[in-house]
Formats: structure tokens, C-alpha cells, sequence
């Protein structure tokens, strides 16, 4: 689960972070009041959305008065904003964060990650602040340090201090440049994140060290122990078949394609997907409905499906294992009678009882074209598509 | 030998009353596995399809000699049960259970590094199927009938793929020696390097098929050790050729967020390492076959 930046700020503040002075609003007219609340001569309106990139697509405007700091805000909310990670739709504007500008002497990157080889956490930092740890690993790789965090003591001060002086931070302000990675590193191990990015983390003119743009994400399946964390989930920051899809137990992601899935199992689902593309088609969605795939899920899974327009055949492929196949072609046959479908649908059922499970698909007397293996599913899928 | 689980594993099941863990321990009886009771605590001394129940793994390790044991407990127990198996001095634990938080993984795995080598548990999963070694034990959710006994290790982090894999090969006439689903997590028991050196070691095995998927490191460092250490020949195929990058694919840690964890650069480098690769999933049965008619 993602948030935005300025919750991620009031987080690592309680940590002992020191973030700018800001304000979030919801209108124009707040803007200028929350300005002159804040003080001082110049502000940053940012845009809140899912997304890093921002500056790039319009989304922060430097201002000089509370006036601007209204002009601003009211020329970005209700806005759609397309970076190069939201995709071609965009991702809606409904909140601003007004903040103090920052008189920026020196920018650095600091990032913590889960790290899956040596399973530990992982503080990755460079003197390169401002850039992408993509641009920063492909340009400036030379400039990156990382320390590893064994979980079960924490870190240490000397992990810290190590990294700050690792990122040539003067000595007067290692203590709080090191006091700044401990409070983002407890930040992380408490809370369930899976990451914490300061970017840029700066140096400010008045010696401040402080974190301009942060962004946080958190495990989902932690957040039954973190009730305060899921509070800050943010649903129009997600797509509207997504949040239907997990509200309802399914793994679904929206993708570009025409060819609609339905499949039990992730691996089986991504295998089905490379079928599909090798058979010259592309899909419309990645969408696991459970190795179980009770007919509940079916249901579920075809209302689903038919939500996105973009679907022009829909391919259905279950491996039934402790479920039976003939229970998952009932399951099929009772969602046809409560969704109409308009598009060619491919059935593609193995395991147990298949042979009983085609059966009952073919005396329901549903319109489907059957499919043995899953090569053969793909390119009939493809080739209804053609027709 | 067989991998990891065989006709003399002593199994019990925590979780043993609930819905999923009665259902599963009467579908790994009926497959012969050698089921000698399950935990729920609270419950012990009472019994359940006719086998004892106990409050505590300890309880269940004495009085039966326990030593696998499969958790059908909810996510945020998983943890503490599968502790509660290492230290009751379980060989083998199977955690079925997905949605086990990162941070409670990586504090099982620290948990368990006081332990020896040789008195160390061995675990599997979690979000996985299990294990299964055919006409012998399935400490497992699979559908056990798909499975022909032979002599092909598989390993894999989906369920439902790998299922896919023993029919194809089922259809081939080709056996399985044993079938390890280590799931789909970020942070696991046992990677595939784990078991795929298990495998190398086990005489009933002529061939291992890993499969695989974007996200981790996991299958990149298999190859490199089957590379450097390895004689018999491994079959791969990775699944998520058409992922987007940085999008979470259903499994928590099917995900690409660096270098190497695409399913074309997967394929690259165990390429490299000598892998046969499985060019798409419905034909990793026929890749197995063409590379054991070459033994």
C-alpha cells in the first residue's frame, strides 16, 4: 500500500525526521491562508498523487505570494496528472501540500528497501539527491553506499554515522544526519514498510538536514496490526477494477491488452499471459481468482472482467486441484445465467474430473469455444479476437 | 531417499480442527501419508478424525515422534507456530498459509539461526502447495493423482503451475520424484537453491525442473550454483514474460524492482549458467523429456 507524500512526512517527523513547514488543503481559498500560516517569502505547492515524477509532469509550482500559492492550487486540483509512472490515464489531484521553500545547499538520496538475497533491510544512499535511484545506478553508480541492517538487533548508531560520513556530510551535522537514517530506518522496521525513500534528503543553507520529498509503501498483508497506517490508503489513487478486485479477494491487475483472463493460481495466471502474447494477442488484465477457485470467485471474477471495455474475448484457464472440475464448470455455468457476456469466451479446464467438467460446460448449452492445453487456449483466445 | 519427506515422516497438522486443516490432513490420509495428529491449543487431549489432538508441538513430538509438521494457521499466527515447530525439534515444517507479513519472515528465519545444521528445521513455503513424493507422501494441498512416481525433481513457487508441469509430464509418461512448492512470497523457508541442492544430492532423482518467475533473486542464484556445482541437468521456465515492470503480479513477490528480475533476463543468465530453458509454459513437459532423452 502506497500514501502520499505528505503522509509519509507527519510519519517520519514523529521519528525525528525534521521535515519543512507545511499544510495540506483541499481548495484554493484555504491555499492562501495556509501560506500565511506556514510564513515566510516563498512556498512549494505539490500535488498529491501516487507518484513520483512530479515536477516533471507540472504537478509542484514554485510560488512568491499567497496569492500565486492560490492561482497554483486552483490550476491543480481536480487535475488528472500523467508521469512516467501512472500511465496514459493519469492520476487524479484532490489534495495539496503547501510547504516553506527550502534555501537547498546540498541534495542527497536515502532509500530503504527490503533486500531479498541477504534478507535484511537494506539503506541505500547517494550524494546524487534529486535523480531516481534507477538514473542514479545507471550514471553516477560510484556514488552509492549501502549498509545492511540485521533485523533483529536494529540498526546501529555507527551504521548511521558511517553512511553520513560516507555521504561527506560535515562534521558538525553527522549527529543529526545520523539521528535523520535511524529515525527513517525505525520508521520501517515499525510500521511494516516495504519501502522508505527520502529524495532528495538536504542539506539547507540555515545547516538544516531536511526531508523534502518522501515517499513510503507498506506491506498489505501487515496491515491487520497497523490500523493507523491502512487508515491513510487513498482509493482514488487506485484504479476503480483494482479496488474492486481486492475488496473482493481477487489479485487483479488492469493492463493494456483486449483479451480479458480469468485463472486460478498467479504462476499459472503469468504463464497464461506469455501464452498469449507468443499466440500474438495481448491481455487485458492479470487476474488470479485463488488456487481454490470456488464458484463465488468465478462469479466474482467474470463480473469483474466484463467491467473493462476494453475486453474483447474473455479466456478462462483453471487447474482444478482439491476443487474439481466439475465443480468450477458449475461454478461457470451459474455466473453465465446472472452476467450476460457479449464477447467470445475460451474455456480451458484441467485436472480432476476434466472430462466431467467439459461435459456439463457442454450441455449447459453456454456459448464457449473449448480448449484443451493451454497453448491451445491462447490461440484460440487470439483467434476469436480475429474474427 | 526422496527429498525432504518419505513413507516413515511422522506428520502432524497445526491447525488441526479448523476447516482448511481437517480438509487437508483428510486428503493427505487418504493419500497414505502417515498422519499421527495435529495441535490446536486449547484442544488437547481430545480427539480428531480419530487422531490425537494437542495444545502444544512439544506435547505431539513426545507422546508421537512427530517430526513434519504442515501450518493451516491464519497469517498472523503463522509466525509463532512455525517457531513453536523449530523449537519443538520438527525436521520439516510446510507453511501453506499466504499473507505471512515480510517482517515476521525475516524474524522466523533470524529465530532459527541458533539452531545447528544438523538440528536445524527445515521450512517450506509460506503461500505455497507443499511437497509431495508420489506413491510415498504428500505433505501438501496438491491434487496427489496427477503426480506419476518417477524420477524428475520439480520445483516451484507457483501451486497451480506446478501442478500444470506434473499433468504435462504425467501425459508424457514421465514421472516425478518429488515436487517442492517453496510459494510466492518475497522472503521464504527454503529458495530454490535449497532444493535444488537437495535434489542434486538425492539418487532417486535424474533431473530437476524449476519453475520460476519475475522478482528475487532466488532462481539467478540456483543457476549460478547448479553452474559451479552441479551434474545433473536442470530445466527451467519463468513465468511473466508480459509483467509490467514495479506492478505486484498476485503473488507478493512476483514484483520487478531491479536488475536481473525480469523473466527475460532470468532466462538470460540461466542460459548462461547451462539451463535448459522451457521456452513457454505448454511445453515444459516436452523440454524435460527432450533433455532426459539425452542422459
Amino acid at each position: 500500500m502506497d500514501i502520499h507524500e505528505y503522509q509519509a512526512k507527519k510519519i517520519l517527523s514523529n521519528f525525528g525526521v525534521t521535515i519543512p513547514r507545511g499544510g495540506i488543503v483541499y481548495s484554493p481559498e484555504n491555499a492562501e491562508n495556509k501560506a500565511r500560516e506556514i510564513g515566510g517569502s516563498r512556498w512549494v505547492v505539490k500535488a498529491q498523487i501516487h507518484s513520483g515524477a512530479r515536477g516533471k509532469a507540472g504537478g509542484i509550482i514554485v510560488c512568491n505570494t499567497p496569492l500565486e500559492v492560490a492561482q497554483a492550487t486552483d490550476k491543480l486540483l481536480g487535475k488528472k496528472l500523467v508521469t512516467n509512472q501512472t500511465g496514459p490515464e493519469g492520476k487524479i489531484v484532490n489534495r495539496i501540500y503547501i510547504e516553506e521553500a527550502t534555501d537547498i545547499e546540498k541534495e542527497l538520496y536515502l532509500g530503504l528497501v527490503f533486500d531479498r538475497s541477504s534478507e535484511s533491510i537494506m539503506v541505500v544512499a547517494s550524494t546524487e539527491g534529486g535523480m531516481s535511484v534507477e538514473e542514479i545506478s545507471k550514471e553516477k553508480p560510484e556514488t552509492i553506499i549501502r549498509s545492511k541492517i540485521e533485523v533483529a538487533v536494529g540498526m546501529q548508531n555507527f551504521q548511521a554515522r558511517e553512511l553520513a560520513f560516507g555521504l561527506g556530510v560535515e562534521p558538525d551535522l553527522i549527529r543529526r544526519a545520523s539521528d535523520t537514517i535511524i529515525g527513517c530506518y525505525k520508521a520501517f522496521s515499525e510500521l511494516d514498510a516495504t519501502m522508505v525513500e527520502v529524495n532528495p534528503l538536504v542539506i539547507s543553507k540555515q545547516k538544516q538536514i531536511l526531508a523534502l520529498d518522501c515517499k513510503m509503501s507498506f506491506d498489505n498483508n501487515a496491515m491487520f496490526r497497523r490500523s493507523q497506517v491502512s487508515e491513510l490508503r487513498d482509493k482514488t489513487q487506485e484504479d476503480s477494477k483494482e479496488i474492486f478486485a481486492s475488496d473482493r479477494g481477487l489479485n487483479y491487475v488492469s493492463l493494456d491488452g483486449n483479451i480479458g483472463n480469468i485463472i486460478n493460481g498467479a504462476g499459472l495466471a503469468m504463464a497464461s499471459m506469455d501464452m498469449i502474447k507468443l499466440a500474438g494477442g495481448a491481455p487485458a488484465n492479470f487476474l488470479d481468482v485463488g488456487g481454490g477457485a470456488t464458484p463465488e470467485k468465478i462469479v466474482k471474477a467474470f463480473k469483474l472482467v466484463t467491467m473493462d471495455e476494453k475486453v474483447k474475448v474473455i479466456l478462462v484457464n483453471i487447474f482444478a486441484g482439491i476443487n474439481r472440475c466439475d465443480w468450477v464448470a458449475e461454478g461457470i455455468v451459474d455466473a453465465l445465467k446472472k452476467i450476460e457476456i457479449k464477447v467470445p469466451l475460451v474455456i480451458r479446464l484441467a485436472g480432476t474430473n476434466v472430462e466431467k467438467g467439459n461435459k456439463i460446460l457442454k450441455e449447459s448449452k453456454i456459448n464457449y469455444i473449448e480448449a484443451n492445453t493451454l497453448e491451445d487456449a491462447a490461440n484460440k483466445a487470439v483467434a476469436a479476437l480475429n474474427k | 531417499m526422496t527429498v525432504l519427506v518419505d513413507k516413515n515422516s511422522k506428520i502432524i497438522i497445526q491447525g488441526f480442527t479448523g476447516k482448511m486443516g481437517s480438509f487437508h490432513a483428510d486428503e493427505m490420509i487418504k493419500y497414505g501419508s502417515n498422519v499421527v495428529g495435529g495441535v490446536t491449543p486449547g484442544k488437547g487431549g481430545s480427539k480428531h478424525l480419530d487422531l490425537p489432538v494437542f495444545n502444544t508441538v512439544k506435547d505431539a513430538v513426545n507422546e508421537t515422534g512427530a517430526d513434519a509438521t504442515i501450518l493451516f494457521v491464519p497469517p498472523a499466527f503463522a509466525a509463532d507456530s512455525a517457531m513453536e515447530a523449530a523449537d519443538a525439534g520438527i525436521k520439516i515444517c510446510v507453511a501453506i498459509v499466504d499473507g505471512i507479513p515480510s517482517h515476521d519472515m525475516i524474524r522466523i528465519k533470524r529465530y532459527m539461526r541458533r539452531y545447528t545444521k544438523s538440528s536445524k528445521m527445515t521450512l517450506v513455503g509460506p503461500n505455497c502447495a507443499g511437497i509431495i513424493s508420489p506413491g510415498k507422501s504428500m505433505l501438501g494441498i496438491m491434487p496427489g493423482h496427477i503426480y506419476k512416481e518417477g524420477r524428475v525433481g520439480i520445483i516451484s513457487r507457483s501451486g497451480t503451475l506446478g501442478y500444470e508441469a506434473a499433468q504435462q509430464l504425467k501425459n508424457l509418461n514421465i514421472g516425478v520424484s518429488t515436487s517442492v512448492g517453496i510459494g510466492g512470497d518475497p522472503i521464504n523457508g527454503s529458495s530454490f537453491r535449497d532444493i535444488i541442492e537437495k535434489f542434486e544430492a538425492d539418487e532417486e532423482t535424474d533431473a530437476i525442473l524449476m519453475i520460476g518467475e519475475i522478482g528475487g533473486p532466488q532462481e539467478v542464484a540456483a543457476g549460478e550454483f547448479a553452474k559451479e556445482n552441479m551434474k545433473k541437468p536442470v530445466i527451467a521456465y519463468i513465468a511473466g514474460l508480459t509483467a509490467p515492470k514495479g506492478r505486484v503480479m498476485g503473488h507478493a513477490g512476483a514484483i520487478v524492482s531491479a536488475y536481473g528480475e525480469s523473466a527475460i533476463e532470468k532466462v538470460e543468465i540461466l542460459k548462461e549458467c547451462g539451463i535448459t530453458i522451457s521456452k513457454n509454459p505448454s511445453v515444459m513437459g516436452d523440454t524435460v523429456k527432450s533433455v532426459l532423452e539425452k542422459i
